[in-house]
């Protein structure tokens, strides 16, 4: 496997949300501040490569018949598994991820890389596939946050010394002191708003990138298929 | 061996029992984990909630008034409505000084929980909101973390303010509401009044120790990791 070309895809072209439009559950149920979004990327990063390096090793038992069901079981254990220790010992994490970590059972993104990835591929490949795919993840819901934290409430990281410990309180800061606030962007409707500016961001960084190549007929293919006919 | 041949294969894997078997099985493995997981993280979460319930008190009664554990001095009540209130009494020397009890009601999305502290006059320690499902930027002002709103509780009874204004100002109450939220204060208000007027009722009888007096559960310490 071309680890650098498989962390290129899952960090860029074929991110889960920006490139496969996936995991949007959690995504838009957490990023009100860039705080939860690192929580829940951190949380959603360790399940990917646990889960990873499960399916991985159990795939020449499981049959492809009930691999479906198999591949549930093993990611609903990792994820209660996680759910219990991190509340017993590391219970102030816990108290800020605590609600998040049920939800990553609704992530999608977690059965689609044991499906398309973990279970064709070797233990280690497989754990990197879910780090790689975790950190892109990541990626989206801080930037996410940080965008809907910034023109919602005007602070970014706020509460960060929560989730992180004392040391990194300092990332916590007001950008607009005395800003009123931007309710939408708080509401679950301004995930979806942000959410859509930056899949156009990507799609026109995409757009550049290509035209500054000079492959403008791999563009006008890519463009055209995506089209309505 | 890792990887059986086709033959193998056609033998016995594609066969509806090893299918079935494998399944059971893996159910039977993850079961198995889980339980394990529980067994070996049981006693130490109910540690952790124990230190959030004693955390949580020690912010609504005072340390200096108090030398007992006020966890292991509690008991639960049966309230008119049906439901349940679980009393903690904080004593000195053995002298009564405070109770402490969880009070909820409706906020703007869901129940909003909050405890507090009442000492034996009646007045008010302080309010704190454990749990609620209110907007974020608007209604979360009632946390003690992001705004001082809720220490305004502090030393109000029943008669201050008087009855009347046990409310929020847009109601002629004497509290504050929040710009674009008046829900969610209006509904802790109303909790916390309603709470003070349970101490009313109760509270004289439950410092003393009198819980014979109405339909009440002693809880006994021993018991308490079970519930």
């Amino acid at each position: 496997m071309d680890y650098g070309d498989n962390a290129r895809k899952a960090l860029w072209s074929n991110n889960i949300v920006l490139g496969q439009t996936l995991a949007l559950c959690p995504l838009l149920a957490v990023t009100g501040t860039a705080t939860n979004g690192l929580g829940m990327g951190l949380a959603t990063t360790a399940v990917l490569v646990l889960s990873g390096a499960l399916v991985s090793a159990l795939r020449n038992l499981i049959t492809p018949e009930v691999r479906i069901p198999a591949f549930v079981l093993i990611i609903a254990s990792v994820v209660t598994l996680l759910d219990m220790a991190l509340n017993a010992w590391m219970h102030e994490l816990y108290k800020v991820l605590g609600l998040f970590v049920p939800l990553i059972v609704t992530n999608c993104a977690l059965l689609g890389r044991a499906e398309t990835f973990a279970s064709k591929n070797p233990v280690a490949e497989s754990m990197f596939d879910g780090l790689m795919i975790g950190t892109g993840f990541l990626l989206v819901l801080v930037a996410l946050g940080a965008t809907r934290e910034i023109i919602g409430s005007g602070t970014l990281f706020a509460n960060a010394g929560l989730l992180l410990g004392e040391r990194f309180a300092f990332l916590e800061t007001t950008l607009i002191p005395g800003y009123r606030g931007f309710l939408l962007l708080v509401l679950p409707a301004g995930g979806f708003i942000a959410l859509a500016f930056l899949m156009a961001a990507k799609r026109a960084i995409d757009r550049r990138v290509q035209r500054r190549r000079g492959a403008h007929s791999r563009l006008d293919v890519a463009t055209a298929g995506a089209r309505p006919a | 061996m890792k990887t059986p041949s086709p033959a193998d294969r056609s033998a016995y894997r594609g066969t509806v029992w090893f299918q079935a078997a494998l399944l059971g099985g893996a159910t039977l493995a993850t079961t198995s984990l889980l339980s394990l997981g529980d067994l070996a993280t049981r006693d130490d979460i109910a540690l952790r909630a124990e230190e959030d319930l004693r955390a949580s008190i020690g912010q609504v009664v005072p340390a200096a008034i108090h030398d007992n554990n006020l966890v292991e001095d509690q008991h639960t009540e049966r309230l008119d409505d049906g439901g349940t209130i679980t009393v903690y009494r904080a004593t000195r020397d053995g002298i009564p000084t405070a109770l402490a009890y969880t009070v909820a009601g409706p906020g703007y999305s869901g129940t909003i929980r909050a405890i507090m502290g009442v000492d034996t006059q009646g007045r008010i320690l302080g309010v704190r909101v454990l749990a609620h499902t209110e907007t974020p930027g608007l209604g979360d002002k009632i946390e003690v973390l992001k705004d001082d709103w809720i220490l305004g509780f502090d030393g109000r009874s029943l008669g201050n303010p008087p009855v009347a204004g046990w409310g929020v100002k847009k109601d002629g109450g004497h509290f504050d509401q929040f710009t674009g939220a008046t829900i969610t204060p209006r509904a802790v208000v109303k909790a916390v009044r309603s709470g003070l007027e349970f101490f009313d009722r109760r509270g004289q009888a439950l410092l003393a120790g009198d819980v014979d007096g109405s339909r009440t559960d002693p809880v006994p310490a021993t018991t308490r990791g079970d519930r």
